[in-house]
């Protein structure tokens, strides 16, 4: 004890002189440091309050899009063939960039992704604004919600959004009339005025396009509490998302499902419509693209291929597709020569199988079988006689032709109701002139009047011809939206004996024993028709090639209609290379006219077809929902599908 | 000698202050920590203040002359501990910083704290001249320099720098030459560069979002921002006890902990910031009394070291909380939540009571 006391004294030596004025100064340093904290916090807390009140508002509440389901679109019964499901998008929240990099290989493996093609997808948005979050995945499963709910923590830069995809009747049914959505691209966001954020759904084709404003809808607004790892902590305000209007179509999925059928595998295109209103029942375009691969997004080779594919899937062949009519161009002929009486209605011709105009001989359809023999109007449109038709347009001269042609519709938009309608063309003097600076051949009269050289249509304006000339000059502008305002309407001043003459004539392509159409007549329905066979290329230039090659076939017209006169259907299908009209194209008119029929009868005795009721269309049962409708259209097989099961029902273990 | 010390002489006045920055610790520490996972905090805290009230009386009735002979053990203890928790202590946090003590974690650098202010106060006690000489200095600088250099290797960038106040001071009150001082500065700025070669990357990135906040907004620039944010838009009045947005839904880093005074300002507002730091401005002013009123100059060490570790916990970390410097993982001494920054305070305290106990003795 005493010699810890000691060691003590020994090393302090008992100094008790303290620097009082450095401890002072020690003071004033305490006081210095509290004052100059206290300035730091009346700066933020004081000063500059306001501004970080805002962003401590920002940081609390989050205001989460609602988004507006599209509005679907139902056939004319009320059947649903473009609907929406709700699905998540995975978003990729960019702010810190440092961290993206980090995490992207535990997110790309975690949502089954490639981290190549998620590199690749940064890259190529790195212009946009960082707080802009990208979809990564459009459609996520439910593992990807599992791994983002399990992982919010520790990478906290993966949200997800309710949208509602677009979903259509799979395998490119009505997809050309439907059309399709997308994000909207850049030049719509600018153009919109603020009604489109980067990431909106539009119409990007078809109806789609067409109708878009009453197909969005009005996104809704949620803003909620988040905490610091993004999750919901309580919720302020939601405005409600105003769903998109729903569009009922004239479309009949009856017909269109025939028609959709017929056209399988073959290219070309298919339109039925009702001239007394200019409903459109069916509406087809083959090849088609599945609208549902762009619903989510479309890859690049997707596209690639099918913009290069050389069946042009992209192209809609009732609207677009401008092509020689061939003999149905006699309509025209006709018309123009029964109204003009040059020549007279009682001229008539003699075919040996061939003429010669202007020093060069021209051959008739049947060359090298035999001739037509004697022709008059009547005769020459059930034969479909090119000799015949060669002589009225020698003396009546391109721009009569051109007249009528006009008068019937051709070289003009329809104006039906789908984006990108062309409008064909019809030739004249002042139009050589213009576009080539030359005179009009004669030689040039002589094949536009049986539908060849410069003369090109579609085939919504062949049906919409035939319809309005059978109806007596009566035009209605062809739409697809059922309740579609100020249909338009055009009238043309078109003598009721000529209507009579040229509609007998098409009577007599299906109904005679010689007309071009005789096999496909049906019994108790006046089905009218005129069928045509346009060369693709010259014909010197298909015997060069080797002759029968699918790729030089004809390309094969048919328009037939129902009754004669004041028809109620009208229907124009082309199937490009098929060859010869009326067996290629006349079939799948005659099937289409019969189901019309079919149906009316049923609906007439109070029978509705199977089923009427509005599908939801919740994707297994898509394909069981084609099989009823089948079944709808075609009664004998629906009755034997009925039967068979009951014969092979096994009795039920009780 | 008369060793018979009455209660009347203990500092009530500072054990008052000290309790009140304590009890809006607890009060802080529940708010934000109630609703959520780690409910129950302000609990523990107060056990940890319990116990360190305990240690503080314990600690004041041991002669501080008695403590500062041993100062060479305690030294020689403090290093083994050094190296003994770089090779078997506990990592947590990507540190190892800990070692197991009766069922709970304690940083051993805290108690070395503790250990370097008794072997400075000794060892400037012992310099008798009224000018610090040059080699005092530089042995001053070494004795702080090993343990230094140990507990950067843990890492521990925070504590480590809280050691450097305590030599200024120290060598300050010595009778520092200012020819001296000048020259160390020199040596300081000119040494920056290496020193920051050997930091480590996250230190790195911490001074570097000091310095560019704007380009790190989700890292430790993120946190700074996150609580300016908080602390901003508390205002004046404050949002409230328990209804700070920043606080409650978690925007502010470890906010019952290194971040509580954001906490604290955003739901009690620049009033709230006004009671705390001006307690703080106490609690120092205080301790400078109690040193200036001290028997001897070992006294006066003892109780300047602790003024100096202190006042560097609260400047560091208020500084940091309103974005003034860098993250450095330094707490606000008794508010923070943490058992053995809490226990090194209190023992701290302990060592000012045991040098104004015997201010009379003799």
């Amino acid at each position: 004890m005493l010699a810890r006391r000691f060691r003590v004294s020994y090393w302090f030596g008992n100094d008790n002189r303290l620097p009082q004025e450095r401890l002072a100064a020690a003071s004033y340093v305490i006081v210095g440091m509290i004052t100059i904290l206290l300035l730091g916090f009346w700066k933020l807390q004081v000063i500059d309050s306001d501004k970080y009140g805002v962003m401590a508002e920002r940081n609390r509440v989050r205001s989460i899009p609602i988004i507006a389901p599209r509005g679907r679109m139902l056939d004319r019964d009320g059947r649903v063939l473009v609907d929406n499901y709700p699905s998540f998008s995975v978003l990729l929240l960019r702010d810190d960039m440092a961290a993206v990099e980090k995490n992207l290989p535990a997110i790309a493996d975690g949502l089954g992704l490639s981290l190549d093609d998620l590199k690749e997808q940064l890259s190529n948005t790195g212009a946009l604004p960082k707080f802009q979050p990208i979809v990564i995945k459009p459609e996520a499963t439910p593992g990807d919600v599992a791994f983002i709910e399990s992982h919010r923590a520790d990478i906290p830069l993966l949200e997800m959004l309710m949208v509602h995809r677009r979903r259509y009747l799979p395998g490119g049914f009505m997809s050309h009339a439907s059309g399709y959505v997308g994000e909207v691209s850049e030049q719509q966001i600018e153009a919109s005025n603020g009604k489109y954020r980067p990431g909106d759904v539009a119409g990007k084709s078809g109806l789609e396009r067409q109708y878009n404003d009453m197909l969005v809808g009005t996104d809704g607004m949620r803003r909620v509490i988040v905490n610091s790892v993004g999750k919901e902590m309580g919720h302020l305000s939601q405005q409600e998302a105003i769903p998109g209007k729903q569009i009922q179509l004239t479309i009949d999925y009856d017909l269109q499902q025939i028609a959709e059928e017929a056209l399988a595998g073959k290219k070309g295109a298919v339109v039925a419509l009702d001239p007394s209103t200019g409903e459109i029942l069916a509406f087809v375009s083959r090849p088609a693209p599945d609208p549902n691969d762009f619903a989510i997004r479309v890859s690049k080779e997707e596209w690639l291929r099918l913009n290069t594919d050389p069946d042009r899937p992209l192209l809609n062949r009732v609207t677009q597709a401008q092509l020689a009519p061939g003999s149905v161009f006699k309509i025209v002929m006709a018309t123009a020569m029964l109204e003009e009486k040059v020549p007279p209605e009682n001229f008539t011709t003699f075919c040996p199988g061939y003429a010669t105009f202007y020093g060069r001989q021209f051959k008739c359809w049947v060359y090298g079988k035999a001739g037509h023999g004697v022709m008059d109007v009547h005769n020459a449109i059930v034969h479909s006689c090119d000799v015949f038709f060669y002589n009225i347009g020698m003396r009546m001269g391109i721009d009569r032709i051109s007249k009528y042609a006009k008068m019937l519709g051709l070289g003009a938009r329809t104006g039906i109701d789908l984006p990108s309608e062309e409008p064909g063309l019809v030739p004249s003097e002042e139009w050589v002139q213009r576009v080539f600076h030359r005179k009009w051949y004669p030689g040039e009269t002589i094949s536009v009047s049986i539908g060849q050289g410069a003369v090109i249509v579609t085939p919504i304006q062949v049906a919409s011809m035939i319809g309005g000339l059978a109806s007596g000059g009566d035009f209605k502008q062809p739409h697809l939206l059922k309740d579609l305002q100020n249909v338009g309407e055009r009238r043309v001043n078109i003598s009721d004996s000529t209507v009579e003459k040229v509609t007998q004539g098409m009577y007599g392509v299906v109904n005679e024993g010689g007309g071009t159409a005789a096999a496909i007549k049906l019994q108790g329905i006046e089905f009218c028709g005129k069928s045509g066979t346009a060369q693709v290329i010259g014909e010197n230039a298909k015997t060069r090639f080797g002759k029968g090659e699918k790729k030089f076939n004809n390309n094969a017209w048919f328009v037939g209609y129902a009754p004669r006169r004041d028809p109620e259907i009208v229907v124009a299908v082309l199937v490009e290379e098929g060859g010869h009209g009326a067996s290629a194209s006349g079939p799948i008119v005659r099937d289409i006219i019969k189901a019309y029929y079919d149906k009316k009868a049923k609906k007439g005795q109070g029978q509705t077809t199977v089923e009427f009721k509005r599908y939801d269309l919740d994707g297994d049962s898509r394909e069981q929902i084609a099989e009823q409708t089948k079944r709808a259209v075609k009664p004998e097989q629906a009755a034997a599908a009925a039967v068979a099961p009951v014969s092979e029902e096994k009795p039920r273990p009780e | 000698m008369n060793e018979t010390t009455g209660t009347r002489d203990y500092d009530w006045w500072l054990l008052a202050i000290v309790a009140a920055i304590c009890a809006l610790g607890v009060v802080e520490i529940y708010s934000a920590t109630h609703g959520s996972v780690l409910v129950g905090m302000h609990t523990k805290q107060i056990r940890w203040l319990v116990i360190g009230f305990v240690l503080m009386f314990v600690l004041s009735r041991i002669d501080y002359h008695l403590i500062m002979d041993q100062a060479p053990i305690l030294y020689i203890v403090g290093i083994s501990a050094l190296a003994a928790v770089l090779l078997v202590g506990h990592t947590r946090f990507g540190a190892k910083r800990w070692i197991p003590v009766m069922g709970e974690f304690l940083q051993v650098s805290e108690l070395v704290k503790l250990i370097i202010i008794i072997v400075l106060a000794r060892f400037f006690a012992e310099v008798r001249t009224d000018e610090l000489s040059l080699q005092d200095l530089i042995k001053a600088g070494l004795l702080v320099g090993i343990p230094l250099v140990l507990i950067l290797k843990q890492p521990d960038l925070g504590t480590a720098l809280v050691l450097m106040p305590m030599l200024i001071v120290g060598a300050f009150l010595a009778g520092l030459q200012w020819k001296h001082a000048a020259v160390i500065i020199l040596i300081g700025v000119l040494m920056l560069p290496v020193g920051w070669h050997f930091l480590k990357p996250y230190q790195k990135e911490r001074v570097t979002s000091f310095l560019h906040p704007e380009e790190d907004a989700k890292g430790s620039g993120y946190q700074v921002l996150q609580s300016k944010i908080a602390v901003g838009s508390g205002g004046f009045w404050g949002k409230g006890f328990g209804n700070g947005s920043q606080n409650q839904l978690g925007y502010i880093p470890v906010r019952y902990s290194d971040f509580i005074m954001s906490a604290w300002a955003e739901e009690q507002g620049f009033k709230g910031v006004l009671l705390a730091l001006g307690l703080y401005m106490a609690l120092l002013l205080r301790l400078v009394q109690n040193a200036q009123r001290a028997k001897d100059r070992a006294g006066m060490f003892l109780v300047m070291g602790v003024t100096a570790a202190l006042g560097f916990h609260v400047l560091v970390n208020v500084a940091m909380v309103i974005g003034a410097m860098p993250v450095t993982g330094i707490p606000l001494p008794l508010m923070s939540y943490g058992g053995s920054a809490t226990l090194f305070v209190f023992l701290a305290i302990g060592l000012v009571m045991n040098v104004r106990l015997r201010r009379f003795v003799n």
